[in-house]
């Protein structure tokens, strides 16, 4: 598997694209959703939330687990994915593009993201 | 004694097929291939094949071979007729169950006790220990099995493009040994997951030969190799308990709603009868809970240790739950205080994390197969 060079990454396996207009992407890598298994279930923190960088904003349940799913970033939540609460697969078969899990208006830069090879690094060690 | 996970002699196949291993009673076992849905839905509509070889073979025989599994069994091992199967159970002397069990009769005197891989050794020092004063041999053959199961609709078809024996006359719960892809198995119609299928007791040395001959077999058809992770959805659905959640040493066959296997009826004495007929007798007059199926209303799913709750009061404990594939939601078996534990109460929901998220209680199981 190959994690894209233009995304950030955190140590919980979380995905932050770069801000366009002050709004970034958040998901879980692919390597986070192969550990899960088939996603069943997707609780996404809601449109006017606020998160907070490292902190707990919602959860991933699987087969086996459930996993909290932590904030790369601190910001208000601007979207949050319809299609992945209504097909939580779509977090296994698209982590980086259909299966993304919500949007944020960035407040602060978030700080300690991995790059992708860091990443890589991280994942396989 | 080493804590080093043992592997099964399709340990370096399951690597080749990017399986995710788990750690399982002290053995190194495939979680699942890809899906664990997949996986499942594959049992359901066409076949999947399973490595089951942690489970626990323990070889009975001598003239009274019989009269020591009456002995130290719940069942009433002397009606099972030869080439016939059994599913019973071992418990202690004060009713708690050990394990549950299959016994297959292979031949006049001797008989094949299958245990779960965690209580393979438990189930092998008791029927030592109840051999005494008996004209019989208790024989530890974890070692001398690998056990490849195929389960599904298709796989009688698969299994008799491959084997010489009569599958058709081979009824569920028998088993009869034959040639399979060229070497000698054990086989038995017999499985976990509530579909119709097979389990295939082999040397070890030849389990690889036998998986990828079954693969070849099942190409055309959709049989997929399947983990242990669906295994447990499949035995879920099925309303099939597994030790350690829905049967424990602390509760009898009765508390767990399988007091059929129980035969008081055979003559001679067996471990536990007294307890159990006390416990036959609390069950049917003042049950204190009792195993119901729950369904979800939502999504979120209930885990094992969870409370049930009704008017914000703990009734009960879920002691398995998962998503399941066949009903598109998640599904738990629960022991649940008698009062509330009829199909449809009302009320009913299971503490997911702090949230009281509503169920509804169903009977047991929660799949049935067409036949």
């Amino acid at each position: 598997m190959s994690n894209p060079q233009q995304l950030r990454y955190t140590k919980e396996h979380e995905w932050l694209s770069t801000a366009e207009d002050g709004v970034a992407t958040v998901g879980i890598t692919e390597f986070a959703a192969n550990a899960l298994g088939d996603v069943v279930y997707a609780q996404l923190p809601a449109v006017g939330d606020t998160v907070t960088a490292g902190e707990t904003c919602g959860e991933l349940e699987s087969t086996k687990s459930v996993s909290d799913l932590y904030s790369p970033v601190t910001g208000e939540v601007v979207a949050s994915n319809q299609d992945v609460v209504d097909d939580p697969s779509l977090v296994n078969s698209a982590p980086f593009e259909g299966g993304w899990l919500f949007k944020v208006r960035v407040a602060g830069e978030p700080e300690e993201l991995l790059s992708a090879d860091e990443y890589t690094a991280f994942s396989a060690g | 004694m080493s804590t080093a996970p043992r592997l099964t002699a399709l340990d370096a196949l399951h690597r080749s097929l990017g399986a995710t291993m788990t750690d399982f009673a002290g053995w190194d076992m495939p979680l699942r291939y890809a899906s664990e849905r997949d996986e499942h839905v594959a049992v359901r509509t066409k076949a999947g094949l399973f490595d089951l070889s942690h489970m626990g073979e323990i070889t009975v025989t001598g003239p009274q071979a019989v009269d020591l599994l009456d002995f130290a069994l719940v069942g009433n091992i002397s009606t099972v007729g030869n080439g016939r199967a059994r599913y019973t159970m071992i418990c202690q002397e004060d009713g708690g169950i050990l394990d549950d069990l299959i016994v297959y009769r292979l031949a006049e005197t001797e008989y094949m006790v299958v245990a779960n891989a965690s209580n393979a050794q438990i189930v092998l020092d008791a029927l030592v220990a109840r051999s005494g004063g008996f004209d019989a041999e208790v024989r530890d053959d974890r070692d001398a099995y690998a056990l490849i199961a195929v389960q599904g609709p298709e796989s009688p078809g698969i299994l008799k493009s491959i084997t010489d024996a009569d599958l058709d006359g081979l009824k569920y719960y028998a088993g009869l040994p034959g040639t399979v892809a060229g070497v000698p198995a054990l086989i038995a119609r017999t499985g976990y997951t509530g579909e119709d299928g097979f389990e295939l007791f082999l040397k070890p040395e030849h389990a690889e030969g036998v998986w990828k001959a079954l693969t070849e077999a099942g190409e055309g058809v959709g049989l997929i190799p399947c983990g242990l992770s669906c295994r447990d959805t499949l035995r879920l659905e099925a309303g099939m308990p597994l030790y350690g959640h829905e049967l424990t040493t602390a509760l009898t066959p009765f508390d767990a709603g399988l007091g059929r296997v129980v035969k008081f009826e055979k003559p001679g004495d067996f471990v536990g009868r007294k307890a159990l007929e006390a416990a036959a007798e609390r069950a049917e007059t003042a049950p204190p809970r009792k195993l119901v199926g729950l369904i979800a209303e939502g999504r979120r799913v209930p885990r094992a240790g969870f409370s049930v709750v009704k008017d914000g009061v703990v009734i009960g404990e879920v002691t398995s739950g998962a998503p399941s594939p066949t009903l598109g939601r998640p599904i738990a078996i629960a022991y649940v205080d008698a009062a509330h534990a009829a199909p449809g109460t009302e009320g009913v929901g299971v503490d997911i994390r702090g949230t009281h998220e509503p169920y509804e209680v169903v009977a047991l199981p929660f799949y049935k197969r067409q036949k």
